[in-house]
Formats: C-alpha cells, structure tokens, sequence
C-alpha cells in the first residue's frame, strides 16, 4: 500500500536525474539573473552622484500610492486597468511562484506553500491571479495586433517597431501561468485520483477547467504532466527573469526603486552637481551632461525602468506638433545605448558624446519643460532634469543656437533677453490713464513696501503684456496692499535661463535680484508670472514667501475685499493652465475658483485641462526658439479651446498670452476667439466704488 | 597653423537705444552696453574651426583701452590660445590708416600664416584689412564666406552681390575679411569667460611695437569726423506712430497698397 501512495516514479533512478535538473536550472537561473543584473549595475556605479535618501517615508508613502496602487495606471482606462490586474495578480503569484520553485518536488502530489484553511484560501486566490493574467496577456496581445494603440508605434527614425518584442514577452507569461495552471490541475487531478484529501480547485479558473480535462488521465501521464509542467514553469520563470534586464520588462524589478528614488520636489531643477555648491561650481571642469556616464545613478535606473508605453509622448506637445522630440525615445535611445556600450561580456566601450550620438540638439531644445511627460509617467520617470543637464553640457561646449545666444548675451548684460535698457523698466507703469489711478512706487530704499510685484521681463517690456502688469498693479491697489517694484533693481528671474541649461547666467540673475529683495525689506512677493513664480518659489533662497496673483485674487474674493461685476456679454470662458501654474505649483483651482466668483461668466472645460493642460508653446526663451515643427502647438491648443465650444480663453502667464494669442491669428480665428489674462479679466470686472476707464479686452 | 584675429569692441546696436549726444558730434556713450563686433566673432570662430581641422593658434588682437580687454577675454573663451591689448597714449584718435598701421606693427612681431579681419566693424569703414594687407604686402580677399585650407594656400569663396559666390585661391600668408553667416559662432557664456580671467593678457605701445608714433594717432589721422547726425527724413519715407497693432495694421495696408501683398 505504501507503494502506492508513493509517487509513480520516486523509486526509479530516473527521477534523481529530475531532481538534478531541476536543481541545475535554479541554479544556473539564479547565478545568470545575478550576474546580468551585476552587470547592469556597472553604469549606474560609473555614474554621477545623485542625493535620492533623504525623507524615506515621504518615499515609501509614494511606493505605496505609485508603485503598490498604481495610482497613475487608470490615467489610460483599457491599459491602466490591465496593467493593474496583471500587477495586482503578479504580487499575489510572487509567493506561489517563490514555493513553486523553492519547495522540493516530489514529496507526493502535495501542494505547495501554505497548508490549512489559510493555505486554500490563498490557493483559491491564486487560480483566479494566474487565470487573470493568463486573459489580460490575451487581451494585451489582442490590443497589440488588432487595435494598435498609435502610442506604441515606433517612427522610422527611431528604429524598429517594438511589437514583435511585446508579444514574446506577453506570450511568455501566458505561457508562465499556463504552466502554472497545468501544475496546479495535475497535483489536484493527480490526489483525486488517488482519493487523497484535495481541497477543490477555485471555480472556472484556469487550473479549474485543466483539472477538468484530466480527469481520465492515468496516474502515471499526471505524474509526468506535472513534472513537466514543473519543469517548463522553472525554464519560463528563469527564461523571463534573464531576459527581462533586456528590455522592457526590466521594470518589473526596477520600478520598485525607481519610485522609491523618485524625485519629490515639484518645478524644481537639480543641481549641476550633487555635493557641489554653487562657489565650487566655477571649478568644475565640465557642466552637464556629455556622455552617457555624465547622467545620475538615478537616471540611468529610469532608463531600465522605462516600461515604453509611450504615454509620456502621447502627452508631450513637441511630440504633437512634430518637433523633433519624443520623451519616449529619449529613455529608449539611452538604454540601447547603454546595452550596447556596457556589454554582457567584454568591457564597457564608453565616453562617446551624446549629442550627435543618440540626440540631436534639436531634439534636445525641442522640450518646453511643460512636465506633462512627467505628470503621465506612471513609475514617475523624470525628463526635465535630463533634459536641461544635457542643454548644460550643450551650453558648457557652447552648443547653443544662434537664435538663442542673443537674448542669453542681452540677459547677460542688461538683465532682460530683449537688450532693453534697464532704466525703462518701470515704464509701463508710465502709461497716462495708469498713472492717474494707481501709483506704483518703486522699493529702493526711499519707499518701503510690505509687498513687492515681481513684474518680470516680458510684463515689463512687451507693449501688450503690460496691461496685465497694470491689471496686477490695480488688483493689488484695490485690495489694498502696500505694495512696490523693484524698478531698475529687477532682473530677469532667470526662470528659463536656468531650465536652458545656462546655470552660471542664472546664478548671477538670481543672486542680483535675491540681494535687491531683501535690501527692499518687502514681507512677501506677488507675480502674475508663474515662471518668476516657479523661479522665486524653488530657484531662489532665502527670499519672502511668493504669491501668484491668481493666488491674491482668490482669497480676497473669500475675504470679500473683492465683489464682482457681472458679466453678460454671452461669451464662453475657458481657462488654460499655464504649466507653471498648474502641473509645476499644482494651483488649478484658484484661478477658477474666480473665473466662478464673477456672476453670469460661462464657462467650460477644455478635455486637456488642469494636469493635463496642453503647453502653449512655451515661456521665456522658447519664445526666441525657431523650432523644427509642423504646426504651432498654441494653434492646437486654440482649436481644443474651441471643441470645447469656448470664445474666450482666459490665462494667467505672460507667455501663455503670447502665443495663445499669435495662434489665433495663424488659425484664422481672429474675430471669433480672444484671449485674456486672468488678472486683465479680474481687474476689468472688479466692483470698484469710482468707475474707472480701462481698456477691456476679450469678452 | 598660426592665425591672428584682429577684433574690435563696439557699442552692442541689439541691446543699446542709441542716441545722439547733446554736442551731436558722437553717440551718447552713457549706459551703452559694448560687445565683440559681430563680423569679429564670425572671424574668431571660423579661426578656431580652421586649427581645429589642421592644428595651431589663434591669437586675438585688439587696438584699444583698458576696458577693450573684456572682448579679449570673450574671445579667448571661445578658445582663443592668447590675447593681446595694443594700447597707447599715442594711439588715441587713430584713423583707420592709424589703426592698420599699429597692427601691421605687431603681425610684424611674430609669425602668422593668416590674417583675419572682419568685413567691418559696426561703427567703422571696412577699411583696416586691405589697409594691412596693403602694408604688409600680403594678398587680401574681402567678404570670404568659407574658407578651405590648401597646401601653403587657401580656397576661398567670396560673397559677390546678388548672393552668387566667387571661388579663388589665395597663398599664404594673407590676409580675409569676414563675412556674417561663414559659420555659427559658438556660445560663450559668464563661465567661459571666468575660467580665462587670470589668463594675462599683455599690452603692447609704440615702444614694444617698434612703431613710429607720429605715424598714428590723431595728429596723423587723416580722415576726422566732422559731424555725426540721423538723417532728415527723405522725400517718400514715413514714420508709423502709435501702438504695435496699430503700426502693423498700417504697414500692412501700406504693403497691400503697394502690390506687396495680395
């Protein structure tokens, strides 16, 4: 009788060859993963320093809402929710799969892992994990062959297309749990047969229905099935562990990490140089990233952990105008660099320049630092700041284009990117039917205010942006702040200076108007510009808390200092978030918590609003960019305003107002759209107890 | 190869408003923002792309004061090996003859295989380069829009009116004009120029030089400017006044007026 319940085979000398096999394979399985994974490590330890340690539980909060919830995944319905049930199972089969390959068989048809009711609860759970990945990967394939999500397509210039590649990965792990599944019917149907105690397998899973069809098999056929489903189960996990440091699939072991370190300061750069002040900077023989070791530790882990879903691009207004950039590739082309320079076998090839290599200078420049890339990445991988470290490598060699070295070289001299003289910055609070009204004082030590008005270049300087710069001016008056400019005093912010890669430029703007704000002794800083509210915010240290006026708007309307007009002009707003304003500050509801505060003012919703705002072209700099593009994103960005059945698009960014604007005349929908900034449409509908004049624009 | 680089320092006209002073016999001088003549840091540039290719140095040369240094410095943060200030009481009121004749003093000096000027200076006369070439027996291109170096000599093209080009060849040593557009002169920022700041820059007189100092300067000058004026406004020419909108609602209808646009 014991022989009987013995296993079929235990006693023939075979299956110690089984047992060696299967031991040889977890072997050379673990040593293979071990010694790729070491290898992939080499870059990342020739790599820059980067500081991601510091606040350890603000990083495992987000790993628990990023990395464990996903949280980012449902952004895109069909994927995220695929993606999520494949995740969810892959973390409830990580046990099963650990026992499955740990555990010795043999030992009967017993099952592996857990034992009492505890252990069939979680038996049952994962028969249905492993049949719902089993389905998701057919119905990823499915996506993949049939309906072709336009993110995955691979453009020529960036190689091969990648589906081939994804359908062998999602084919593996079908494979993965069909042998799984196989595995767990065999054992079941196996301790049927022999009328051993065989707690039922879960209900229409997928070892479920296999059991079903082996109810007739012979014990002996079982016994190999389930040794051979044993054994193909080992080769796929190991095959798919190996192979996964390949490609795309490494972010199953990566993404951990690379949410863990993620960046956690919003609208912020990273330093040149983690470590170096900015004193020691000067010493520093070479800025930026040139070659592919120049790039952080980090960084490099986000080219591994790039899943290539695409959803960055499919954000990126570049992309979408058809400049010559496509966030994607940008981590694709890296990591194939890095795979080709940093081989298996053989030592490492590298040092070759980037630019000229995998990027071109186009592509680099191409970016406007909007972050939408950034907002979509579900494992969070940054952009930004490899971008502007490779236009600080560009900068440093002087790589920079001839339309840009202009206003760099005018910001260098006279402090503002038009060559203006520094001493007509103030006069746009000169205008005649201005000046009247509201007085704006100039903080230079004979007058003392408790707020300073960052104007900022563009508002200071551009015929039309100073009317928003008056608007500001009145707002503040009407509320009744004390409030100043610096006047001659205030240089450019350096805003995009900085995110252009020239770095020292912008430590000495920042560094001149830090001085001059403190030396104002103003308590805070209001701008209506959110790059010199982002640059204030997180460039500059030391300095008064900042304010947007959008920010000021909101909460006198609150307090009541603030009533409004109504309008009835019957038009339909829209508002446009500025990225510096919305995805870098995270302020999307102040700006329309007013647009709501004035009476009869109609408003919609673009489909691309708030986190998903869709970049208007560009700030500072950009606006002297010539770009490689076929259309003008603020053109797009019109004609989404008007989908949404708006004729009036309200922002609250200078530059934002630059090329909304400029793009409703190149999409020809002068007369039937306006533009507005949110501060002109305030301070126009503002109840104020004298009437005033002031020119109404838009509505 | 050895090239030298004759530069100048000019009132920056993207970045000034420039104005006549009150005596109305100069520009006021008074908050003007200074730069490397543009022509100058095309030929700078296409310096250092020609020892790029073949080896060498580039010297940058500027005839000037104290504060001209700050051109010298930008150049040599482009890449220029050395810079030299030639600079003297005696040289103050040059004329352009003046000027070729302090710098015909130095190339004298040493030993270059190339001479670069550019076309012309943005307050100038485009008259230095053949005016130095001419003392120092050289051969002179003027306006050279690419440059290939030749075994002892060059192959130029020449820019010809009408945007056509003129191809020769010219033996070295010589010395080119510069055009704009030759190349794209790279980026030099407040970084580069910190790095080469303890360079020393030497100044060069009359007395290092070896030049006769009645040879220059304002009492041998023999071109003086006698007046300096914005011209009246000419038969068929109009100012727009008024806003932005307004001035490009009216050029436009102007232009339209005219068969410009239809």
């Amino acid at each position: 009788m014991m022989e009987v319940m013995q296993p079929p085979t235990l006693a023939s000398s075979w299956l110690m060859y089984w047992h060696l096999l299967f031991l040889v394979t977890h072997v050379l399985g673990i040593a293979c993963f071990a010694y790729i994974v070491t290898r992939r490590l080499v870059p990342l330890a020739r790599a820059e320093r980067d500081f991601r340690f510091n606040q350890p539980f603000v990083r495992l909060r987000r790993v628990l809402r990023f990395w464990l919830g996903q949280w980012r995944h449902p952004r895109y319905r069909t994927a995220g929710i695929i993606h999520l049930l494949i995740f969810a199972s892959f973390i409830l089969l990580v046990i099963r799969a650990f026992s499955l390959l740990c555990f010795r068989i043999g030992d009967n048809f017993a099952m592996a892992g857990f034992s009492g009711s505890a252990g069939h609860t979680y038996d049952i759970i994962t028969d249905y994990a492993a049949t719902i990945v089993f389905l998701c990967m057919g119905v990823a394939i499915i996506r993949r062959v049939v309906f072709k999500p336009a993110r995955y397509a691979v453009p020529a210039k960036y190689g091969r297309d990648h589906t081939a590649d994804a359908i062998f990965l999602l084919a593996l792990i079908a494979l993965l749990m069909t042998a799984d599944s196989l595995f767990a019917a065999s054992t079941a149907a196996g301790r049927l047969a022999r009328n051993e105690p065989f707690e039922g397998l879960a209900f229409l899973s997928l070892p479920w229905i296999l059991q079903r069809t082996l109810l007739s098999t012979s014990l002996a056929t079982l016994w190999n099935l389930r040794l051979g489903a044993y054994f193909v189960h080992q080769l796929t996990f190991y095959f798919l562990l190996c192979y996964r440091p390949f490609g795309i699939q490494f972010h199953v072991e990566t993404s951990l990490f690379t949410v863990f370190f993620a960046k956690l300061n919003r609208g912020t750069v990273k330093p040149v140089r983690w470590g170096i002040d900015d004193e020691r900077l000067a010493q520093v023989k070479s800025l930026g990233v040139k070659k592919f070791e120049d790039f952080t530790w980090k960084h490099m882990l986000d080219f591994y952990s790039c899943a290539d879903c695409g959803r960055c691009s499919d954000n990126c207004p570049a992309n979408a105008v058809g400049r010559p950039l496509s966030p994607r590739f940008i981590s694709i082309k890296a990591r194939d660099y890095c795979f080709q320079h940093y081989p298996m076998l053989g030592r490492a090839n590298n040092g070759t320049p980037l630019i000229g290599g995998i990027y071109s200078e186009d592509e680099i420049w191409s970016c406007t630092t909007c972050g939408a890339c950034e907002e979509e990445c579900p494992l969070l991988v940054e952009y930004i700041d490899k971008i502007v470290d490779l236009r600080r490598g560009m900068v440093d060699d002087g790589n920079v284009p001839q339309s840009l070295q202009k206003p760099l070289k005018a910001l260098e001299s006279r402090g503002n990117p038009y060559g203006k003289v520094e001493k007509k910055k103030a006069d746009w609070t000169k205008a005649q039917d201005f000046q009247t009204t509201c007085k704006v004082n100039i903080v230079d030590g004979s007058k003392v205010a408790d707020t300073l008005y960052f104007v900022d270049s563009v508002t200071s300087f551009d015929d039309r942006m100073q009317s928003i710069g008056r608007a500001t001016a009145r707002i503040l008056d009407h509320v009744g702040e004390n409030f100043g400019i610096l006047g001659a005093a205030e240089r450019d912010s350096g805003h995009e200076v900085r995110r252009f890669g020239e770095e020292t430029l912008f430590m000495a703007l920042r560094d001149h108007n830090a001085e001059a704000i403190k030396a104002s002794g103003v308590q805070r800083i209001v701008t209506a510009d959110p790059h010199a509210y982002n640059a204030l915010k997180h460039d500059y240290r030391d300095i008064p808390p900042v304010e947007h006026i959008s920010q000021v708007i909101a909460r006198e309307v609150k307090t009541g200092k603030i009533t409004f007009n109504p309008l009835e002009n019957g038009s339909v707003y829209t508002y446009h978030d500025p990225c510096y304003l919305g995805r870098h500050n995270q302020v999307y509801n102040d700006p329309r918590a007013v647009l709501d505060a004035i009476p009869g003012l109609k408003r919609v919703e673009m489909s691309r609003s708030r986190d998903r705002s869709f970049c208007c072209g560009g700030g500072g700099l950009m606006l002297f960019y010539e770009p490689k593009e076929e259309q003008r994103m603020g053109v797009k960005r019109v004609q989404m305003a008007a989908e949404a059945g708006a004729n009036v698009i309200v922002t609250a960014c200078p530059f934002c107002m630059a090329n909304i604007e400029d793009a409703i005349k190149v999409a020809g929908l002068e007369g039937k759209m306006t533009a507005i900034d949110l501060a002109e449409l305030a301070d126009q509908q503002i109840a104020r107890e004298i009437p005033k004049e002031t020119a109404v624009h838009g509505g | 190869m050895e090239i030298l680089v004759c530069v100048r320092r000019v009132p920056d006209t993207s970045e000034n408003e420039i104005e006549l002073n009150t005596a109305a016999n100069d520009i006021e001088r008074e908050d003007l923002v200074y730069s490397i003549n543009e022509w100058d840091n095309y030929a700078v540039e296409e310096a250092l792309q020609i020892v790029g290719r073949v080896g060498g140095n580039v010297t940058v040369v500027t005839v000037g004061g104290e504060d001209d240094e700050e051109v010298l410095r930008r150049q040599m943060a482009m890449g220029a090996t050395h810079g030299v200030l030639l600079s003297d009481e005696a040289f103050s009121g040059s004329d352009g003859r003046g000027i070729a004749t302090i710098l015909k003093g130095f190339v004298q000096k040493g030993h270059y295989d190339l001479i670069l000027t550019g076309v012309q200076a943005e307050d100038g006369g485009a008259q230095v380069g053949g005016m130095l070439a001419a003392m120092l027996d050289y051969p002179f291109a003027s306006l050279v829009n690419s440059i290939e170096v030749l075994p002892g000599k060059l192959k130029i093209s020449r820019e010809i009116e009408g945007g056509n080009r003129e191809m020769n060849e010219i033996d070295l040593p010589c010395v080119l004009s510069i055009q704009t557009g030759i190349n794209e002169p790279r980026y030099v920022g407040m970084r580069g120029i910190r790095q080469v700041a303890s360079i020393p820059i030497p100044t060069l007189g009359v007395a290092e030089l070896g030049i006769d100092a009645s040879c220059v300067g304002e009492s041998a000058a023999k071109v003086k400017r006698v007046d300096y004026f914005v011209p009246a406004m000419g038969k068929g020419a109009e100012m727009l006044e008024g806003s932005r909108e307004e001035n490009i609602e009216r050029l436009v209808d102007l232009v339209t007026a005219k068969g410009g646009l239809k």
